[in-house]
């Protein structure tokens, strides 16, 4: 049975003018446990969406996302926070590090809303990914890299089954980014969690030995087909 | 601990704001508290203030004038006791202790009073304490012009025991109606806190022969302080001079009349109440929109917390013990306005009465007001709580441009 398993997709929203975008539909779409998948895909073509709804961070307009067995379109929405801090780890661009706590506290309160903050365990992570001296550090006053780092070490902080990581070293210079590439790969393998990685830098994704195109596995993203044209009789 | 450290990071991060609200917050409780504490202890030290004495008789006129002359030492005296009078109740049997005061000099603004000896050596003003001469002084003696000093207008008049000063006519300090006679301080009393303290004491005899008086009515006294052998002997005696006689007034119990004088400007303590919770619902109004106003630039953080599992109820919690924290803070700085407020008060109240009121006296409203104000502030943190229920985490996650 695949970890994740998705069945006819929907997700739209209501421009401001009042029409509605699709902006998923994905009939199909499977991800095994310890899987590591990179999905590409040119801007616009639902790759955050894709990844906030399979993280329960929005809900779909329908179809079934069933994630270790839980069906996740069916939870209500407290149900969906606990599952995400408990079963997904999310890595992003930006890494989204709370500029106010430091390295520590930035991994222990992602714990918190888990399992339970485990001082000694969000130590050891970021001894692991290399910021074992800057735990009492505070995101700004790290690199970008190493602040890259605090957002593995929280992705991995709750030993989520799966990781989702949205343009991870799209914000880091090529050296930083092999290196959080590696660090991602790496620290998910250790810890047996599969991998979700969108990009659409040709050389991460030729890392992966596999890798998909959003734009085929969403239909949403494809451009319209062409109104088959009668000609005058 | 994951609300609590969300609390301290946000306040640590909005620091000024914190630091402002919290100081809103730390003057408008240390006002509503201050303002309670004094009413309160201003009613019961006032109204428990008899100096010892149950009852005041005097010229026909107000009760609480009279009072207020005689133990205050505050208002005019309404008119003159014929020595008769006096020896009349100092010798009823209901009477136990009758001293005879007389008012109408003063040393730069400090009321002098004629009196005799007994009012020092016989006279309890509260249970238990009798007024004590500070060491090196004693009492004045009947016969002499001798004073002996309050131990507040000794120290506010600068005068030490071998001093001499000329009394002025009236109550208030006029410096071209001084007496020709000289009096010599022979002894400062210890501090009694109450009326006395403020007052210069000298014979009876003294006040009521000092030049310029009037020759007829030496034999008179201001008032006569009466001290009963039993409380239903002023229930007698209230009939005996209001009912059947027309001269004369008899004050009793003398915390009535001074309770009819709160009573009086009760309206008063409503309006200062009122304007303290006014100030008090400002202060926490400010803790409102200092977070609201914050919510903006919170937005990303929220969005954060939530994309790591937090729920509406978490980040709802978060805001609404944030509000609280600030006024818990608010409150902490707000004893020490508090106590100074108090102390200032308390100390004008001194000067003007004599009457100490301690700041440091406890008072249930140092642990109520607090409490509604942390009450306050943390229901006026819904606002913004609300806002942060509602947070769109996908929004605010999206990188901003």
């Amino acid at each position: 049975m695949p970890l994740l398993e998705i069945t006819d997709l929907r997700k739209a929203f209501t421009a401001p003018d009042g029409t509605t975008h699709e902006v998923v539909r994905i009939p199909r779409f499977e991800l095994e446990a310890r899987a590591q998948v990179a999905l590409s895909g040119p801007s616009g073509s639902g790759k955050t969406t894709f990844l906030h709804l399979i993280a329960g961070i929005l809900a779909p307009d329908s179809g079934r996302l069933v994630l270790d067995g839980v069906e996740m379109s069916a939870l209500s929405e407290a149900a969906r926070d606990r599952l995400r801090a408990t079963s997904i780890g999310y890595i992003f661009q930006t890494f989204n590090l709370l500029q106010g706590f430091t390295a520590l506290e930035n991994v222990l309160l992602g714990m918190s809303f888990g399992p339970g903050a485990d001082r000694s365990r969000a130590e050891a992570l970021l001894r692991r990914v290399g910021l074992g001296d800057r735990l009492d550090h505070f995101p700004r006053q790290l690199s970008t890299g190493q602040q890259q780092r605090i957002a593995v070490a929280r992705a991995l902080a709750n030993r989520p089954k799966l990781v989702l990581a949205d343009e991870p070293t799209g914000n880091l210079d090529a050296t930083n980014a092999r290196e959080a590439l590696a660090l991602i790969r790496g620290a998910c393998a250790e810890d047996g969690a599969a991998l979700l990685l969108v990009s659409h830098d040709p050389g991460v994704l030729a890392s992966f030995d596999r890798h998909a195109s959003l734009a085929e596995i969403n239909e949403a993203s494809r451009p319209p087909s062409p109104v088959p044209r009668s000609p005058l009789a | 601990m994951t609300l609590w450290l969300l609390v301290r990071r946000s306040l640590r991060q909005h620091l000024l704001s914190t630091i402002v609200t919290a100081l809103a917050i730390a003057l408008a409780g240390g006002l509503l508290m201050s303002v309670w504490a004094v009413k309160r202890q201003a009613h019961d030290t006032f109204t428990g203030q008899t100096g010892g004495w149950d009852a005041v008789l005097g010229a026909r006129g107000s009760k609480l004038q009279l009072v207020l002359n005689a133990v205050f030492h505050l208002e005019a005296s309404p008119g003159n006791v014929p020595w008769a009078d006096y020896l009349d109740i100092a010798s009823n049997r209901a009477v136990s202790l009758a001293v005879p005061l007389a008012v109408g000099d003063n040393y730069r603004g400090y009321r002098l009073v004629g009196t005799t000896t007994n009012y020092f050596t016989q006279s309890e003003y509260a249970p238990g304490k009798k007024f004590a001469v500070v060491a090196g002084g004693r009492c004045f003696e009947d016969g002499y012009r001798e004073a002996l000093l309050g131990s507040f207008a000794a120290q506010r008049l600068g005068l030490k025991v071998g001093d001499e000063f000329h009394p002025y006519h009236g109550l208030n300090f006029d410096p071209n109606a001084q007496h020709q006679e000289t009096y010599v301080v022979v002894g400062i009393l210890e501090p009694s806190n109450t009326p006395a303290d403020r007052v210069l004491w000298i014979p009876l005899a003294g006040l009521q022969n000092m030049s310029g008086h009037d020759p007829t009515t030496a034999a008179d006294v201001s008032a006569v302080l009466v001290k009963l052998r039993s409380p239903v002997a002023g229930k007698t005696l209230e009939l005996l001079y209001n009912r059947q006689g027309n001269r004369l007034t008899f004050a009793w119990p003398i915390a009535e009349q001074v309770a009819y004088l709160f009573d009086r400007f009760g309206w008063f303590d409503q309006v200062l109440t009122l304007v303290a919770w006014l100030v008090a619902l400002v202060a926490t109004g400010s803790v409102l929109a200092s977070i609201y106003n914050s919510m903006s630039a919170r937005r990303r953080d929220l969005a954060i917390l939530r994309a790591l599992g937090a729920r509406r109820e978490t980040v709802f919690g978060a805001i609404v013990l944030e509000a609280a924290a600030i006024a818990v803070l608010g409150m902490a700085v707000s004893y020490v306005f508090y106590f100074s407020v108090v102390s200032v008060v308390a100390a004008v109240i001194r000067a003007q009465t004599g009457v100490v009121l301690d700041p440091f006296a406890w008072d249930p409203v140092l642990v109520w007001a607090p409490a509604a104000m942390v009450a306050l502030s943390a229901v006026a943190g819904i606002v913004p709580a609300i806002k942060a229920y509602g947070t769109n985490v996908a929004e605010g996650l999206s990188p901003e441009s």
